[in-house]
């Protein structure tokens, strides 16, 4: 058929992600989506702020986070956008095997990170006996805190599920802009994260 | 600049409000015809924004009505091709700099009378009073008074009166609209206002902040007496006996129904604060029954059968024992003759 | 050709074919007969308060089925009719404005109306489970969470669901506008109505989020036992207002602005005349939206922000009222000098400007806090909106659809009926509302189920009530122009309003690839540009060739399916175990949906040249 879109290093284009019309909405739209996912984001942000103190005699901030395993998990996560950021590079290349290898370390990377928030919600749930239904302050925070773990999760779904599908037929114009919008999501679930590490951990230490 | 609003204040007064004066709504519940300094700052903004934008509406309608009569398409002019006009930017500056003009003429205005009635600098030497909202009824407590009253709030005529006011369920609204605007009563702030009735009168409250059921039964009164009568009414709401001693057998044997029925866990007499209910001391002073009927023993007794009929979804219902017609009567009888005071809502002159 | 076809089929194919078209024109009637229905039953609803008000003290309903009225009046007619309806209007007409085959993501843009669809039935399902929200369409907390019943949790869910597929569509025409457009097809030279439907795709992405937010904690605290609105735990129920008014100021405008494009097609084209100051236009649009996000908390001025606050969103308030003035005058200005044709379409056009003045008006008079005082939460500011949505947004919706029914369907709506209608719904309209603004002056406070005897409120209410009749007679009027244009109507002409932009260059109905070749577009108002210079079609922008076109798919459809499944599970699971089982499962047919979406390859299909060709013999 005359629209096949299966690359070789001569057909490759710059931007195989953008180099389809399909490409280029899937593109723009999906920045869209992220700018309305900001305003998501924002207005729980404004919530936590508002109730942070508000804990009804329930454990504070102060008294719950430590410090040590929110750096690891900040650590892990920024770690893994940066791996996604060589999978990128690999795909411009028209590196399939590369790419994938390192979108497999992102998901290891992500995965780990979904483990220690994981353990850190049961530490505090069975430790403090601080749940969602203890206090304005603990809702606001499990739901800001976990609608960014259910980003996490999600993208990691996502990340398995067109590695797989790819996984024999190589890299071509029909899915570079899959693989492209699911790094602009990992990108933007983590600044989310450097946010949340700023304005509920360390403005819980500290504030 | 005072002399200018003063002198546009009185204008305002004299032409408009006498026009409409007479399709204003009924006294004392009308914002249109203000007893109270709030309603009165209020109305001079209506007055001054409905001038200003009524003049707006007439430039849009008389252009309007030109271009229908002149533009409208005529006979013979099936082929007629009109000037294709890009713009004209004179005009187009024209009505973008002259309301922005308006809009500050309102402007100032606006802010000013803002930041007066949310001056709180009196508060600590004026009366004060807490408010608390309930579905659907509402308590006022006279701050270092040790008087407790519902439904009914008095207050002296010419003076500042600052409410403290907070709700005990959802967000209710406090709004007198002769006397002054609405405030906002919410469960987890308390919020301030201050009202100031100029002449005596009985005057209507609502609750406008949507609130359930019976958001639409929520009415109340401020009852603005003279100086020297809210004085005597303090002095005899201080004084009240909270087991008052009923005037005749009837109203004796209501009041060991009332006490046996449960109704003292919810309804105190005297200052006592517990408001679970509304408190009635001065229950047979009151101006209405429930805020919305006519205080008389018939009405009472149905109120009393059955509160669910009246005011739906009030927390009254089931809250007692089933009791009888003539239980009943004699409860509405005992409660009738609680009037621990003379200062009624007749002390205040009209109604 | 495509109608001779349709007709042959059966309904069963005619039905799979619109259960899982991606075509924007089918999915515009969607949209219109999805808009249209809700729009009859929250007028029924209307009617039903104002038999109740006709009369002091009524007891036609009681107070708790009068509550669920008038919270579904609100929340039916602003998400459920006025949106949809415009995007009926948006999804007809955008793509052929702006020259292009198809809206950007044509499989989106099927997502959006049956996420919308399917929203709008879980609230209305409410009717008949256990009674509907009773909370008003604001559902201010706590009175939504303590609100008893399933009634609010159906329109938390009905709401997010509908919400979900407004934000899509949002930024399908985005991308479309963006991205979509013909050669030639400048910002600068798109028609107003596309201009309009793209900034108010922006307040959609960049407001509604915040109403899922809300939405979200609300149904937390309902269903899952958080406490973000309960005082006894930390909660605060401000927020709740905080962030529905984030969302629903910038909602006034997503609904307004649209309409205000569709005018300025409507006085061009019938003035003859270009539209005047038309970069002005463009900016009044954009400072609009962008004034419209920091405005929200004048619906707060009661609530006891302070006057720091209050004054600074009291003049943000009144400097939209300059943008809204421009465009006001100019619209005049157009009409100054033109040769003006008056028909029912124009009517609606000519009807809006003295009513919208009047809200507009009474807008920067609501706008000064100390008077708002007064107004605030009274029927004082139940006819301001509704002198905007029905003034605006409604003559505005009613204008479009005269003014493209030809295109959308082939046929001319009658003319009579239209203009029957336009009058005894506009008399109507003053009726109902003028006097309202008095009854709020005069002390009656807004979703009041009864009001009391000897308050001076009696004839006010009746003169609403009568006005509230001819609305109505004069939407059955309608109807029937509907229905009898549909069998009787008549035949449209390509150009039956001699247009002066792109889709008036096409059949209609248009093909179902819109344009054979891409235009090429020459300035503002393409068409009229050909016209006066003789030629009367615009010149192909590309050679004839094979045309893509998006596969039709039911995906869509059992996407929605699944979350409107998921939504009763969410409600029933509070009380009930085996709910789980349809949250589960709806989830897992929502989730499996889009993993099929996402793993099955979807190129779609061409119409080859030689097929073209032949069609244009």
């Amino acid at each position: 058929m005359s629209h096949d879109h299966s690359l070789n290093p001569e057909t490759m284009p710059n931007e195989p992600e953008k180099a389809t019309e399909e490409g280029k909405n899937k593109f723009l739209g999906f920045w869209f989506f992220l700018g309305g996912e900001t305003v998501l984001f924002a207005c729980l942000f404004g919530t936590y702020i508002a109730l942070r103190n508000s804990t009804a005699g329930g454990p504070t901030a102060n008294e719950l986070f430590g410090l040590e395993l929110v750096f690891m998990m900040t650590i892990l996560l920024l770690t893994s956008s940066l791996t996604s950021v060589y999978a990128m590079y690999h795909m411009k290349n028209n590196d399939f095997k590369k790419m994938q290898l390192w979108l497999g370390i992102t998901a290891i990377l992500g995965f780990t990170f979904l483990g220690l928030e994981i353990y850190e919600f049961t530490h505090y749930i069975v430790d403090y006996e601080f749940t969602f239904r203890s206090s304005a302050f603990g809702s606001a925070f499990y739901t800001l805190v976990g609608f960014h773990g259910g980003h996490v999760t999600f993208g990691l779904a996502w990340l398995i599920a067109i590695m797989i599908r790819n996984a024999k037929r190589g890299l071509n114009l029909y899915n570079a802009p899959k693989f492209y919008t699911w790094s602009l999501y990992w990108h933007f679930i983590d600044v989310i994260w450097v946010f949340i590490f700023t304005v509920v951990y360390l403005m819980g230490k500290v504030g | 600049m005072k002399g200018w609003t003063g002198k546009l204040r009185a204008f305002a007064l004299l032409g408009f409000v006498a026009l409409v004066l007479s399709a204003c709504g009924k006294e004392n519940l009308t914002a249109l015809d203000p007893k109270g300094y709030g309603a009165d700052q209020s109305l001079y903004l209506i007055i001054l924004t409905t001038i200003i934008m009524l003049f707006v509406l007439a430039v849009v309608m008389i252009v309007y009505t030109i271009v229908l009569i002149r533009y409208r398409k005529k006979k013979g002019q099936e082929d007629y091709i009109p000037k294709q006009v890009e713009g004209n930017r004179t005009l187009e500056t024209v009505w973008t700099v002259i309301p922005i003009i308006l809009l500050l003429i309102i402007a100032v205005p606006t802010v000013t009378a803002t930041f007066d009635l949310a001056d709180e600098s009196a508060a600590s030497d004026s009366l004060n009073i807490d408010v608390t909202g309930n579905q659907y009824w509402w308590h006022f407590n006279y701050d270092g008074q040790e008087v407790q009253t519902s439904q009914d709030l008095y207050i002296p005529v010419g003076e500042r009166v600052y409410l403290n006011m907070m709700s005990s369920d959802v967000i209710h609204s406090f709004w007198v609209p002769t006397i002054a605007g609405k405030m906002d009563v919410n469960p987890e702030n308390e919020n301030t206002m201050y009202i100031e009735a100029h002449e005596e009168g009985v005057y209507w409250g609502k609750c406008a902040e949507f609130c359930g059921p019976s958001h639409s039964l929520m009415d109340f009164k401020v009852i603005a007496v003279s100086p020297e009568e809210f004085d005597q009414w303090l002095n005899d709401m201080q004084n009240a006996d909270p087991e008052p001693e009923p005037e005749n057998a009837v109203a004796q044997e209501g009041q060991s129904l009332f006490e046996e029925n449960n109704c003292m866990s919810c309804h105190a007499i005297g200052s006592s604060s517990a408001s679970i209910g509304p408190n009635l001391t001065n229950y047979g002073n009151r101006s209405t029954l429930a805020g919305v009927e006519d205080l008389n023993k018939e009405n009472l007794v149905d109120w009393i059968m059955d509160p669910e009929a009246l005011k739906p979804g009030n927390k009254m219902t089931g809250q007692y024992p089933e009791v009888s017609e003539n239980e009943a009567g004699k409860i509405a009888e005992y409660l009738l003759q609680l009037d621990e005071t003379d200062i009624t809502p007749e002390s205040a002159g009209n109604e | 050709m495509s109608t001779v076809a349709s007709q042959k089929r059966g309904f069963g194919a005619v039905l799979w074919d619109y259960l899982t078209t991606v075509d924007h024109k089918k999915i515009a009637h969607l949209y219109l007969f999805g808009g249209g229905f809700f729009f009859l039953l929250g007028g029924l609803e209307a009617m039903i308060i104002r038999i109740q008000l006709a009369v002091p003290e009524n007891d036609f309903v009681s107070a708790g089925f009068y509550n669920e009225l008038l919270t579904m009046h609100g929340t039916t007619m602003i998400f459920l009719a006025a949106m949809p309806l415009l995007f009926a209007l948006m999804n007809a007409v955008v793509p052929l404005q702006i020259g292009a085959r198809d809206v950007a993501f044509p499989f989106l843009n099927s997502l959006g109306f049956w996420l919308f669809l399917f929203g709008g039935l879980i609230l209305n399902l409410s009717w008949f489970l256990e009674g509907a929200p009773d909370a008003g369409w604001t559902a201010y907390a706590p009175l939504s969470v303590t609100s008893p019943g399933h009634g609010v949790d159906f329109y938390v869910i009905g709401l997010q669901i509908a919400g979900a597929g407004t934000l899509i569509a949002g930024i399908n025409f985005l991308v479309t506008i963006i991205n979509m457009r013909a050669p030639g097809m400048t910002y600068m030279r798109m028609p107003l109505f596309t201009w309009t439907t793209f900034v108010t795709s922006v307040l959609i992405l960049f407001a509604f989020p915040a109403l899922t937010i809300g939405l979200f904690l609300l149904m937390f605290d309902r269903m899952f036992g958080s406490a973000f609105f309960d005082v006894g735990l930390g909660g605060n129920s401000i927020i709740w207002q905080h962030l529905f008014w984030i969302f629903g100021h910038p909602e006034v405008y997503i609904l307004i602005l649209p309409a205000f494009g569709i005018f300025s097609e409507i006085f061009a084209t019938f003035s003859r005349k270009r539209l005047f100051g038309y970069t002005a236009m463009v900016f009044a649009t954009i400072l609009i939206a962008f004034f419209g996000f920091m405005v929200w908390a004048h619906h707060m001025f009661t609530v006891g922000l302070g006057p720091v606050a209050n004054s600074i969103f009291a003049i943000a308030t009144m400097a939209i009222a300059v943008p809204t003035g421009i465009k006001i005058f100019n619209w005049l200005a157009t009409m100054w000098g033109g040769r003006i044709t008056i028909n029912t379409s124009m009517l609606w056009a000519l009807g809006f400007i003295p009513s919208f003045t009047i809200g507009g008006m009474t807008g920067v008079m609501v706008a000064a806090v100390v008077a708002d005082y007064q107004y605030h939460d009274t029927y004082f500011v139940v006819a301001h909106f509704h002198y905007v949505i029905v003034g605006g947004v409604v003559f505005g919706i009613l204008a479009g659809l005269h003014y493209w029914w030809p295109k959308m369907f082939g046929r001319v709506l009658h003319e009579g009926m239209g203009k029957l209608t336009f009058w005894t719904f506009f008399i109507g309209f003053h009726l109902t509302f003028f006097i309202q603004h008095f009854l709020g002056l005069m002390g009656m406070p807004r979703r009041y189920w009864v009001f009391l005897e000897n308050q001076g409120l009696d004839t006010g209410n009746m003169i609403s009530t009568i006005g509230a009749f001819f609305m109505a007679f004069g939407v059955v009027v309608m109807l029937i122009n509907v229905v009898y244009t549909a069998l009787k109507g008549e035949k449209a002409a390509d150009d039956p309003w001699d247009g002066r932009t792109l889709e008036w260059t096409m059949a209609s109905p248009p093909a179902e690839y819109n344009f054979k070749q891409a235009p090429l577009v020459r300035g503002l108002d393409p068409l009229w540009i050909e016209k006066t210079e003789g030629k009367g079609q615009l010149t192909p922008a590309e050679p004839l060739g094979d045309i893509h076109m998006p596969n039709a798919s039911f995906l869509p459809f059992l996407m929605s399916l699944g979350l409107f499944i998921a939504g009763f599970g969410f409600i029933y699971q509070v009380d009930y175990d085996w709910a789980y089982i349809l949250l589960f499962a709806g989830m897992a047919m929502t989730l499996g949906c889009m993993l099929i979406r996402s793993l099955k390859d979807d190129h779609g299909y061409h119409i080859p040249k030689d097929e073209l060709e032949r069609e244009a013999d």
